[in-house]
């Protein structure tokens, strides 16, 4: 048996956007066994519910992550009108939609350039970001923000968006398709990116499932498991999920290639299929009881559990993000992997370490 | 080979215009809607305070016998909460942010006088 060594990854790593941890115990160049650790940017969103009203906390849970902003104001909201029983318009339920496949679309190209950055090719790293910053100036002309958006409250959203817009929301995501697939292509067939992801880092589908997995990542591995299939707007759309087979980085990253040109077919579906109607219901009711919702999130499955206590401040609020459950994952996929890759298979699970610690 | 595969947007990127501003000097092009920063109609204001109440970060201050109005920039987060709840529609999101500063400004807005209410004496004379 070779010596064991172990090298500390992060908290602090060029590929790493955000602090993690993890002890790699190599045995030459062999990764053996990986430790991770957690709790660099623990903020303590969660025990905010004591000091602040249900009506103030989605400015809270929206400030969880930067890149699914609006997706935690919609899993709070939702969480929130579930424990109220309030029925939002259809109208509100199409915004929402159409915002949080933009943050799809936004948080995949994202993590593209990283990858691309990870594995060395800076260029293309910096022709995703460009791509994407066409998606934030949308956000800035339908809701004023390009990162934090406050359009989302409980009873429905708080701004409109104008047939006009629509059709120009439409063509944007149009040419952004023609845009991403000069850029993609070279993610799918280059033979220098296809060395570095092909067979790095691969978790079957058993694993997968018992490791408990969540979003790309375990539908890379082909577990068919996305809450938008649950979703009855998604269902009027003619959502279905994206699966890939084979469990390695490629796959992850084809499954995210995929989920892209998805989304942006959702985006201009929503625009097309805009219901007529209100934006939202007034809401007078205290929260009582409990409440469980669940929502995919652009790395997963996130849960959000709510209980009131009759009174306008919430007894508990709990997140339990796709990071979280992905680790054991990671921890899985890094076994018997080169030190070389751990960086592209830290990637691979797209961490997102604000959303872990909130 | 990526050169080739990419060889559309490189050549774009070589003759094409630059993707980003040569900021300061081309300023930067807001949207009617973007959140910059909160202003007062003073001249309509009721100071009923309830823009102070619902503000999240508490950076809003109503004294209604002062008649004044003021908020801290650096504790406001452009949640466009005050001007949703304003019922007299005073509050508005203008599109430009507040320039740079290296102290945390409190900007205080000093409302017009109260208008003095018809004396009861002279309503009752008439």
């Amino acid at each position: 048996m070779a010596k064991q060594t172990v090298i500390p990854f992060g908290p602090q790593h060029p590929v790493l956007p955000e602090p993690v941890h993890l002890d790699l115990v190599l045995e030459d160049e062999t990764v053996v066994q990986a430790i991770p650790s957690i709790g660099f940017v623990h903020r303590g969103l969660e025990k905010l519910v004591e000091t602040k009203e249900y009506t103030e906390l989605m400015y809270v849970t929206e400030r969880i992550c930067g890149i699914c902003a609006f997706g935690h104001n919609w899993g709070y909201c939702l969480a929130a009108e579930g424990l109220m029983k309030i029925q939002i318009p259809e109208r509100a339920e199409m915004l929402r939609t159409l915002w949080h496949e933009l943050s799809r679309v936004h948080s995949h190209l994202l993590w593209l350039g990283l990858l691309a950055d990870a594995f060395g090719f800076e260029s293309l790293f910096q022709h995703c970001w460009r791509v994407r910053e066409r998606v934030l100036d949308l956000f800035e002309a339908t809701t004023g923000g390009r990162v934090i958006f406050s359009v989302c409250k409980v009873g429905g959203v708080h701004r409109d968006i104008e047939p006009e817009m629509l059709q120009k929301i439409a063509a944007t995501v149009e040419g952004m398709k023609k845009e991403t697939k000069e850029l993609c292509d070279v993610f799918v067939n280059d033979y220098s990116v296809k060395n570095r992801l092909v067979g790095v880092g691969t978790v079957t589908k058993e694993q997968a499932a018992d490791l408990c997995a969540v979003g790309p990542t375990s539908r890379g591995s082909g577990i068919p498991s996305d809450m938008r299939s649950f979703n009855p707007t998604y269902q009027k759309l003619g959502f279905e999920p994206v699966v890939e087979e084979a469990g390695d980085c490629y796959a992850r990253t084809m499954v995210r290639i995929r989920e892209l040109y998805q989304s942006m077919d959702l985006v201009i579906a929503a625009c097309n299929n805009m219901p007529e109607g209100d934006i939202a219901v007034p809401v007078k009711a205290k929260p009582e009881g409990e409440f469980m919702a669940r929502l995919e999130q652009p790395r997963g499955e996130a849960i959000y559990y709510l209980k009131g206590n009759g009174t306008k401040f919430l007894e508990r609020m709990r997140i339990r993000t796709p990071t979280n459950i992905n680790i054991p994952f990671l921890v899985k996929a890094l076994e018997g992997c080169d030190l070389a890759d751990v960086p592209v298979i830290v990637l691979s699970i797209d961490p997102c370490i604000s959303c872990t610690e909130r | 080979m990526a050169a080739f595969k990419m060889g559309k947007v490189v050549l774009r990127s070589l003759f094409g215009k630059p993707a980003t501003l040569m900021y300061p000097v081309v300023p930067r092009e807001y949207t009617p809607i973007t959140k910059g920063h909160m202003t007062i109609d003073i001249d309509t204001c009721i100071f009923c305070g309830l823009c102070a109440k619902k503000c999240p970060t508490h950076a809003i201050t109503v004294d209604r016998n002062a008649r004044t109005w003021s908020i801290e920039r650096m504790k406001c987060i452009q949640c466009n909460c005050c001007a949703w709840t304003c019922k007299k529609g005073s509050l508005k999101m203008e599109n430009t942010y507040t320039s740079p500063s290296t102290e945390k400004i409190v900007d205080l807005v000093q409302g017009p006088p109260k208008e003095e209410k018809p004396a009861k004496e002279a309503a009752a004379a008439e």
